[in-house]
């Protein structure tokens, strides 16, 4: 479905040149959630980027159901971090749900349709009419996931998209984007820095190395399908998952080389 | 300007807007006192000339100056001279701003364009529209074109350099959500671009209109173009010193009912925005 391939990004400031990514190379089944997690820093947004077509890589390539992705490709949505930025204040909620989907060609009648699911499904049905400045800030991001979802992606990347808002919210957030993957049936690629988030919403969790970044780890998250926020982050199992994670971001950041790689530059 | 202060669309959420925002009572008490204020004017012009403090003969008392007043209003060539120096002001502005915005969003989106006017435009900008008034009357005479001439100039430069300041403003998170969104270019100076620099149009507008009014007059004024400024200097050369007043007072309401009018289009059309929306916290 979704498969970057050997990606590399060096940007160019001048004399000095800082490579953002080495090497990175990972596949996402369709249907899949994945969750990609690393260090501050490690280049996560600019992978995301790459792969959302914002950002040409300097080598390697990112293919979207084998096709090679060069401008932002019309069946991905993404959901920034900055809802506040990302919403465009001067429209309404649902003038912003509708804006992509009137630039995709739908006729009017079908436009309507998805912006009021797509609400709905999100829990906003009543706030159609409300400025995004007037709403919470969850509010907010439940209507830039809701315009994602109204569009019908097959694949919805989501670059920290509950990195500004409360841990109340978040944890009902999540549970949002795992309700509506089971819904929907999207491919998700969720990026974040928080470890607990990884493996809660993950299927897996893909461990970034510090930067200049490779995939340091890919990890099945065997938990069962059904979580909650309160069984699910009492589980032995979530609690194992979760330290494995922490210490390979810990050894990440002191540059440790990875179990993986680790027999290999021994021999 | 408030603009100015506005961290571009991000912030913290702001509470839902409540209605009006500021309180009704203060807002009445404010007009009370500058009516209050206005009215204490009126009545030392009206006694300093009559205590001889000043020559009533230049200064005459703010109700021989209202007297006079009464009088244009019932002249025909008062409304004729209103009305050109209101189709100058008009006509003028118009052009200013379609020309400020069309060549605005055109130089800002293409950064080579950018690079290549900027010392130009630094250098045409400073010049002031009256320095032109030579070249107007050699070109045009007194026609009315000669107004339109030092109207443009002036206001033009009012609009182009707020546009300028509104494109760079657009938000790179909003940019980027709608490039992803797949957005075309053309739909992306529509929905985001336009947006943005909406704010900053609305300013240079305002801006130019009240420019544009000085300069109207002014034109009228010295060149001697149909108009206010014409009717002015009719009645400063032929002594009728309180009509020259009645006219003076008649470009200041003007002037004033030009920014109210103005503020009015803007509040409209930039409810969203919060130097608008934010006025609770003033």
């Amino acid at each position: 479905m979704l498969d970057v391939r050997g990606l590399q990004k060096v940007y160019n400031g001048g004399a000095r040149q800082v490579e953002a990514i080495r090497d990175l190379t990972f596949t996402l089944s369709a249907g899949e959630l994945v969750c990609l997690v690393g260090p501050s820093g490690c280049g996560k947004t600019t992978l995301l980027k790459c792969i959302g077509g914002l950002l040409t890589p300097t080598s390697g390539e990112v293919l979207l159901q084998g096709r090679r992705v060069t401008g932002p490709p019309p069946g991905m949505a993404v959901v920034f971090q900055e809802y506040g930025r990302s919403l465009f204040p001067w429209l309404r909620v649902g003038e912003n749900v509708e804006l992509p989907l009137r630039q995709k060609g739908l006729p009017k009648a079908r436009r309507r349709e998805l912006v009021t699911e797509a609400l709905a499904a999100v829990g906003l049905a009543d706030a159609e009419s409300a400025y995004p400045w007037q709403l919470s800030g969850g509010m907010q991001q439940r209507v830039a996931i809701a315009r994602a979802v109204a569009f019908e992606p097959e694949v919805l990347l989501m670059d920290e998209p509950f990195a500004a808002v409360d841990a109340q919210t978040r944890a009902d957030l999540e549970d949002l984007v795992r309700a509506l993957w089971h819904k929907l049936g999207v491919t998700i690629l969720f990026v974040t820095h928080d470890i607990d988030e990884a493996v809660y919403l993950g299927q897996r969790v893909l461990i970034l190395s510090s930067s200049p970044t490779v995939v340091r780890e890919e990890l099945t998250i065997d938990l069962p399908d059904t979580r909650d926020q309160l069984h699910t982050r009492g589980d032995p199992r979530f609690t194992a998952l979760r330290t494995h994670v922490q210490e390979q971001i810990q050894a990440a950041k002191r540059g440790l080389p990875s179990p993986s790689t680790a027999g290999d530059e021994e021999a | 300007m408030t603009l100015t202060e506005r961290t571009s669309g991000g912030g913290p959420p702001a509470a839902p807007a409540s209605g009006d925002g500021r309180p009704g009572r203060r807002r009445g008490a404010t007009a009370w006192l500058g009516l209050a204020g206005l009215g204490t004017l009126l009545a030392v012009m009206e006694i300093v000339p009559r205590v001889g403090l000043v020559s009533p003969k230049y200064f005459p008392p703010t109700s021989r100056v209202a007297q006079a007043l009464a009088g244009e209003v019932t002249d025909q060539a008062f409304w004729v001279a209103l009305g050109d120096t209101l189709k100058g002001w008009a006509l003028g502005l118009l052009i200013a701003t379609v020309a400020g915005v069309v060549l605005g969003v055109l130089i800002a989106a293409v950064p080579v364009l950018r690079e290549y006017t900027a010392s130009t435009i630094e250098f045409l900008r400073p010049i002031p529209s009256v320095a032109l008034i030579p070249l107007a009357v050699l070109l045009f005479g007194t026609d009315i074109r000669s107004t339109l001439l030092l109207v443009v100039y002036a206001s033009f430069w009012q609009v182009l350099v707020q546009v300028l300041y509104g494109v760079q403003d657009v938000d790179p998170v909003a940019d980027e959500t709608a490039r992803s969104y797949g957005l075309s270019a053309l739909a992306r100076v529509r929905y985001v671009l336009w947006p943005t620099a909406l704010p900053y149009v609305m300013t240079g507008v305002r801006l130019a209109a009240a420019v544009a009014l000085v300069l109207a007059i002014t034109a009228e004024l010295v060149i001697g173009a149909p108009g206010l400024g014409a009717r002015i200097a009719v009645a400063q050369t032929s002594n009728a010193v309180p009509d020259m007043y009645a006219l003076v007072t008649v470009t200041g309401l003007l002037g004033v009912l030009v920014n109210l009018g103005a503020r009015a289009v803007e509040r409209r059309t930039l409810a969203w925005h919060q130097s608008v929306r934010g006025e609770v916290a003033v």
